[in-house]
């Protein structure tokens, strides 16, 4: 071991202990001064009350079974619609010109909304016209609202993805023969999706979190569910319950996708 | 009717020597003799008839009337006058002996002005819409409907446990949402408690009807309205004490029987 080697190891080792010493001493003051607040052991009784958290949990994770059934089936059409308006903004043809205005109203309105007002809009809205049952139904507006808005947000990031694949490699299929077509299907896009992998992978967990939005038109899912809770016990442990049910799901979601940022990051580096 | 008319005429004739020395209310009233009524303006059906309190006619007036008389008040004796809903619940001194127009008692409330006790209990009703008003009032047919309701409410369990839906009801977060699902028929029915419903089907939701409500008793925590009267106002005793009596000769339970179930034709669900 060289003496750099050493040094550096030392202040390696050094800055681990300041860290560990600093974070130890915001744990242990949160956990002292926390509790002295002198509203602490109300708002134990309200949010952290362990026999309400127990006595609610199990129907809470039921309720979450309702969440990801809309994320489900959401995600694919939301997948699918995004990369076709991604590509009809792309369009180059002039016959096609329509197609690009098209896709560029289209992401500035569903972008442009607030996702509650979509939901209500389109979910109250759209059964008022008089469809019989069970096509009112508000599962099917309410996810399709989601889908409208989120497919905006991929579009855009699925443009990002194929304006990052260089302009050369386009020409270069074109001059070894291919169509645009081809060129598209096989040159451009599987680059362009592999490069907006991460960026996708948060708006995937967004939308997780915002089918909690459809709660508005009428299904029971967690968040309402917990809001019964709430009303019923006069207790907002419920949400606490929710948002633990909510993060179990999000947080490894959050890791992973930094993690395929950071090896994105370093295969271009 | 009749039977009420012949009850409170009979109340009438003990007490024709109009106002006695020895009622409880002596000395206590705004005006000496008299007993001075506030309502809305308008006052609204079904709590009073053609904005008329004077007539006795509606759930309110006929329960003035029978509160006036208890108390040993001719029919003449009953003042009527007008006041706004806020103007009521300031606090401050009133130009009125009490104040009927569906006050819900609550603590808050009560800090700042005085209530009798209780003469009405809003029981919890079920409206549908415009396409199962001909859902029977029988349990049996309610559980087969597509039920709606405010997720904050006390509604959410009755739902549960009295009328057990065949399938999960759909819960919204206030009334505005409830009628825009049942507009939109993503839901048959939904429960309110009984003004609610009565106002929503008549004005907000064409169509709608309400169909049965539930024997107050059974829902929890359930609005009660009381006579709003001036904090400290030494008439409280006098009027309670008519309430009770009349509670107890089943007076009370008759009149909304007559205004409340029969007028409306909202029967109870069964």
């Amino acid at each position: 071991m060289t003496r750099r080697e050493r040094y550096e190891a030392q202040q390696r080792r050094r800055s681990v202990a300041i860290a560990a010493t600093s974070t130890l001493t915001v744990i242990v003051a949160l956990y002292i001064l926390v509790p002295l607040a002198p509203g602490w052991a109300k708002v134990q009784q309200s949010f952290f009350n362990w026999d309400v958290l127990v006595k609610t949990f199990p129907k809470l994770i039921e309720a979450f079974r309702i969440n990801v059934m809309i994320f489900a089936w959401s995600a694919p059409a939301i997948a699918v619609l995004g990369l076709l308006i991604a590509l009809a903004r792309d369009a180059k043809s002039p016959a096609l010109f329509p197609l690009r205005i098209f896709g560029a109203a289209f992401t500035d309105i569903f972008r442009g909304v607030p996702v509650i007002l979509t939901v209500y809009l389109i979910g109250f809205g759209i059964p008022g016209l008089g469809l019989p049952r069970p096509w009112n139904s508000p599962y099917i507006w309410g996810s399709l609202a989601l889908i409208l808005t989120y497919s905006a947000y991929v579009a855009e990031i699925f443009r990002s993805g194929i304006d990052s694949v260089h302009h050369s490699q386009r020409a270069a299929g074109l001059s070894l023969g291919l169509s645009e077509r081809q060129v598209m299907r096989d040159v451009v896009l599987p680059q362009a999706i592999r490069n907006v992998v991460p960026s996708q992978m948060n708006m995937l967990i967004a939308l997780q979190k915002d089918v909690s939005l459809l709660s508005f038109i009428g299904p029971v899912e967690i968040f309402r569910q917990a809001g019964v809770f709430k009303s019923l016990l006069a207790n907002f442990t419920p949400y606490v319950g929710a948002a633990i049910i909510f993060l179990i799901v999000t947080v490894p979601a959050t890791r992973y996708a930094d993690h395929l940022l950071a090896r994105q990051m370093r295969e271009r580096s | 009717m009749s039977r009420i008319v012949a009850i409170t005429a009979a109340a009438f004739a003990l007490s024709t020597a109009a106002y006695a020395e020895g009622t409880c209310a002596a000395g206590k009233t705004l005006t000496e003799g008299k007993f001075t009524i506030a309502t809305g303006n308008p006052a609204y059906y079904p709590w009073v008839l053609d904005d008329a309190p004077e007539k006795g006619e509606g759930f309110e007036a006929a329960v003035a009337y029978a509160v006036a008389a208890e108390m040993g008040f001719d029919a003449d004796d009953v003042i009527w006058v007008r006041s706004s809903f806020d103007e009521a619940i300031q606090p401050g001194a009133k130009e009125f002996d009490v104040n009927m127009q569906q006050y819900s008692i609550t603590p808050e409330r009560d800090q700042v002005v005085d209530f009798s006790a209780p003469y009405y209990t809003a029981p919890m009703a079920v409206l549908v819409s415009p396409g199962a008003t001909d859902t029977a009032p029988t349990l049996d047919a309610l559980k087969g409907l597509k039920w709606g309701a405010v997720g904050s409410t006390t509604a959410v369990p009755k739902l549960a446990a009295i009328i057990q839906p065949d399938s999960d009801p759909l819960l919204y977060g206030d009334n505005a949402d409830v009628n825009a699902a049942m507009s939109a028929n993503q839901i048959d029915a939904a429960l309110f408690d009984l003004p609610t419903a009565l106002f929503l089907s008549a004005v907000m939701i064409e169509g709608s009807k309400v169909i049965g409500q539930f024997a107050p008793d059974q829902s929890d925590n359930p609005d009660q309205f009381g006579m709003l009267m001036e904090e400290g106002n030494p008439l409280k005793p006098c009027i309670d004490e008519a309430l009770a009596s009349l509670v107890e000769s089943g007076q009370l339970a008759e009149i909304e029987a007559k205004w409340l179930q029969d007028t409306t034709g909202v029967p109870l669900i069964k």
